[in-house]
């Protein structure tokens, strides 16, 4: 176990923990996101194809995964700067985590059927 | 030694130190010295800490309306091809939005790679060639998308 990686416990270890890991997540998605649009710039039927993996039911649940890392992050990145700039952010960061996740909850469960309606559709739909 | 000092666990090291002998002084960990190298001297990890801010903040607008129009709207994921990147980027404003949103979330993802890479990585030769291969893919990756955004043809081919 590498020095200095072992912190307190409780919820701000573990927001920081799943802050570090969706961040690294979502760089490396990023990576390959760049690379797939980038066929835009060979040609039309190129870019379709590489797009059809992403309408395939499975990538489809995966992109809800995405979703929900980038979210996680995103808000739990808002509280981050909020524990820094504002004077009484140390003193409420539980709280705000615990904010965090319900505007999480409430985001995701708002976007399942619009992600996942293309898969819902394929799958289910007549 | 006086009764008082009883009570404190001496080591046979410290024990020898006195008024009379003080122990010598050890500069504190982060002091400068003549010493410290110049690299040191600059404020990079402190702009570094403010970039990540700024820019997350800048993000959650960019990439979550990034999301809202490719994955939530419209049908979601259906309707993405070739032909509704053309409609996005015959608008200026589209074009600056996926530039700014490419150089924000890559600088601000490479920059909290190389802060997990120092964390993790011990041995320095390890760390080093894990920043370059992180910076090299990190350089590769704006440029293309750069290229592709400025030179995109709606009538390829
Ligand atoms: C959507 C809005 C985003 C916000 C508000 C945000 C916010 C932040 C903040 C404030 C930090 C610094 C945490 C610290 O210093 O302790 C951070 C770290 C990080 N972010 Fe983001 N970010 C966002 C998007 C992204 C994106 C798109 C990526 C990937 C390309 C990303 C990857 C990372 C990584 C790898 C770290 C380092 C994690 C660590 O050191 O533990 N973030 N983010």
């Amino acid at each position: 176990m590498p020095a200095g990686t072992l912190y307190r416990g409780r919820e701000g270890m573990w927001s920081w923990v799943a802050h570090r890991v969706t961040g690294v997540l979502i760089f490396f998605f990023l990576f390959v996101h760049v690379l797939d649009t980038a066929l835009v710039r060979v040609s039309p039927e190129a870019y379709d194809d590489v797009v059809a993996t992403y309408k395939n039911p499975v990538v489809n649940l995966l992109e809800y995964g995405l979703v929900a890392a980038i979210l996680f992050h995103a808000l739990n990145g808002l509280r981050v700067v909020a524990v820094d700039f504002w004077d009484k952010g140390a003193k409420y960061q539980r709280q705000m985590l615990w904010t965090v996740m319900a505007v999480w909850v409430v985001l995701m469960a708002g976007s399942f059927y619009p992600i996942l309606e293309h898969t819902l559709r394929t799958l289910f739909g007549s | 030694m006086s009764a008082e000092s009883n009570s404190v666990d001496l080591t046979s090291s410290s024990s020898q130190y006195s008024v009379e002998n003080p122990a010598p002084f050890i500069e504190a960990a982060r002091a400068r010295t003549k010493r410290t190298p110049r690299g040191g001297r600059t404020n990079f990890e402190m702009q570094a800490w403010v970039f990540m801010r700024l820019s997350g903040i800048l993000l959650v607008v960019l990439v979550l309306g990034h999301l809202l129009i490719q994955l939530v709207l419209d049908g979601g994921v259906s309707k993405i091809g070739f032909a509704f990147v053309a409609g996005r980027w015959a608008s200026p404003f589209w074009q600056v939005w996926d530039l700014l949103m490419l150089w924000l979330a890559m600088l601000h993802g490479a920059n909290g790679l190389r802060t997990v890479i120092n964390d993790y990585a011990e041995r320095d030769n390890t760390r080093f060639w894990l920043k370059m291969v992180l910076y090299a893919a990190t350089v590769f990756t704006v440029l293309l998308g750069t290229l592709v955004i400025f030179t995109f043809d709606p009538n390829i081919q």
